[in-house]
């Protein structure tokens, strides 16, 4: 579904990507992991088209993305939760949700996604009419991902979705990814929390300074010795 | 007392139709549009066209202005302002000087530098029976702009608050790159913002040369700065806070020009001479009290 071949990426004279390949297949939990500055969000940001590759290409389902605006990368099933959440903070929770659904046509299928997104997160229901910026660190984490589930897409990039959460509220998210999978999205899951990570993917991409230098199915990546060691804390 | 209260709440008026092009441009793209205050000008001249040379009638004269203008604005941003996106700021901020300076000499060569007489298109002559009873003087003039103006900023509100556009504007305005995540065309809602900014100010340019009878190619300097100062006061990139800063303006300026200062025999400062002096420190106090002004939300990126 998503290939990246041999990229490279640069901001300005810093080299944040070198020669990465990686792929993700439909329907699969892909999780990309790696300490801080890796290049990790870098990817993300690359598949959704915030910044282009210097070298090598990016090809989802088959047709380079190379001169596809990042709005029109969305419009072919693309949704990014980026790092941070980015939520709008002066728009309301439910406006914030018709945002995701922006390229979405027809009132009830826009009704019908929110539906979705709202038993999903039943506590958005209730403060549909809160201004973003006033909700709790978790709450805008489901708000942020509620918002990409509005645009229904096809393969959902997740940065970071349990950073700075309470332990329990940690297990709902990755329930939630878990229930996502299920609606048959595909996902590429960038976490610091690789425990958590791996035991919700398939496969895993371990990123080292801009490098790929590890790739295997999440249950041997969780047995390898040096993964434990360097990202399980073992 | 009263009476001084509706001139200012028309100049206010005026104030707050230019006063929204700024902030609103400002929002979606962090740039101060210099060219803004032209913008109002040539509205007030495709008015002048459509009510002396078409004798068109007057509602028809703004609606005419205001399409003249959107474009104006398209053109202006698809022109000099869109290949400069990523650019410097300062890059971008010249070219609106430059942008601005252009309108004004091509309006100075085209119509020449006198001013131009305007038609009173509605009657200015006082309401009768209000001056009677209530002893104000209020024109059919004044009622039918404020009435005009009062339409439009509810239009604009109602577009801002509740369109699917409107909403992308103002998810642009807080974080352009999560709105492209929303599949959000940040251009194309850029150019949105300046035709509707646009028109606006091309409303007010009509209001504006019916109110005071002439129509010049400089006019749009210091109702432009004046309204930018209004916007700032309000905090800039804020809607109301533009509606509040210019209602504000017009307070001041109008207040101003009422009083007289006897400095010594030689030197007396009359209203009309500090107006324009009390703008810009105006502006000046803002900027050390409270630079995210009334309604702005600080902290944010400043330009
Ligand atoms: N806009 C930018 N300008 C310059 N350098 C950048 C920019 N964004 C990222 N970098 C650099 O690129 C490298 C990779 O950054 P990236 O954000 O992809 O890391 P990450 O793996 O997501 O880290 P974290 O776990 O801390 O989020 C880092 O060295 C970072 O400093
Ligand atoms: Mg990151």
């Amino acid at each position: 579904m998503l290939c990246l071949r041999d990229v490279d990426v640069h901001y300005g004279p810093i080299q944040a990507l070198h020669g990465v390949s990686l792929e993700v297949a439909e329907g699969q939990v892909v999780t990309l992991i790696g300490a801080n500055g890796a290049g990790k969000s870098t990817v993300l940001r690359l598949v959704s088209g915030l910044i282009r590759p210097t070298r090598g290409e990016v090809l989802f389902e088959g047709a380079s993305l190379a001169r596809v605006a990042a709005h029109d990368i969305v419009a072919r099933g693309v949704s990014h939760v980026p790092e941070g959440r980015r939520v709008f903070a002066g728009l309301t929770v439910l406006e914030n949700l018709e945002m995701g659904a922006y390229l979405v046509r027809g009132r009830a299928a826009i009704r019908a996604a929110l539906d979705e997104v709202f038993e999903l997160f039943p506590r958005l229901r209730e403060r549909r009419g809160q201004r973003a910026g006033t909700l709790s660190g978790g709450e805008q984490q489901m708000l942020a991902i509620g918002r990409a589930l509005m645009g229904r897409p096809r393969l959902l990039l997740l940065d970071e979705p349990s950073l700075g959460l309470a332990p329990n509220l940690v297990q709902s998210i990755f329930g939630v990814i878990a229930g996502i999978r299920q609606r048959g999205v595909t996902l590429l899951l960038v976490e610091q929390n690789a425990h958590m990570a791996l035991r919700v993917a398939d496969r895993g991409y371990v990123l080292e300074t801009g490098r790929i230098v590890l790739h295997d199915t999440a249950e041997r990546l969780a047995a390898d010795p040096n993964v434990r060691a360097a990202y399980l804390g073992e | 007392m009263s009476q001084q209260l509706i001139n200012a709440i028309s100049l206010g008026a005026v104030y707050a139709l230019i006063a929204l092009g700024y902030t609103m441009v400002y929002g979606v793209l962090r740039l101060i549009n210099f060219a803004h205050g032209e913008v109002f000008m040539v509205g007030s001249f495709i008015g002048l066209a459509a009510l002396s040379v078409f004798h068109l009638p007057f509602a028809l004269a703004v609606l005419v202005a205001m399409v003249g203008a959107a474009l104006l604005g398209a053109v202006i941003e698809r022109g000099a302002y869109r290949p400069l996106r990523s650019a410097p700021r300062l890059a971008a901020l010249i070219t609106a000087i430059g942008v601005s300076l252009l309108l004004q000499n091509l309006g100075m060569l085209i119509l020449g530098a006198a001013p131009r007489a305007y038609p009173p298109a509605i009657d200015p002559a006082p309401i009768a029976w209000l001056e009677e009873r209530a002893g104000v003087v209020v024109t059919r003039q004044q009622v039918v702009i404020l009435a005009a103006t009062a339409a439009i900023l509810a239009g604009l509100s109602l577009i801002v608050s509740r369109t699917k556009i409107g909403k992308a504007m103002r998810a642009v305005s807080e974080d352009r790159q999560a709105a492209q995540l929303m599949g959000i065309n940040v251009d194309r809602v850029i150019a949105f913002t300046f035709c509707l900014g646009s028109a606006i100010a091309g409303a007010g340019g009509v209001f504006y040369g019916v109110y005071y009878g002439t129509a010049d190619p400089l006019m749009g300097l210091m109702p432009g700065i004046k309204a930018f100062v209004a916007a700032v006061l309000g905090g800039i990139g804020s809607v109301p806070g533009a509606m509040l800063g210019a209602l504000l303006m017009g307070l001041v300026e109008t207040g101003v020009s009422s009083v007289t200062l006897r400095v010594s025999p030689s030197l007396v400062l009359t209203g009309s001479t500090l107006r324009d002096a009390v703008a810009f420190a105006v502006l000046i106090a803002i900027l050390l009290l409270r630079p995210a002004g009334l309604l702005g939300r600080p902290g944010r990126e400043k330009v």
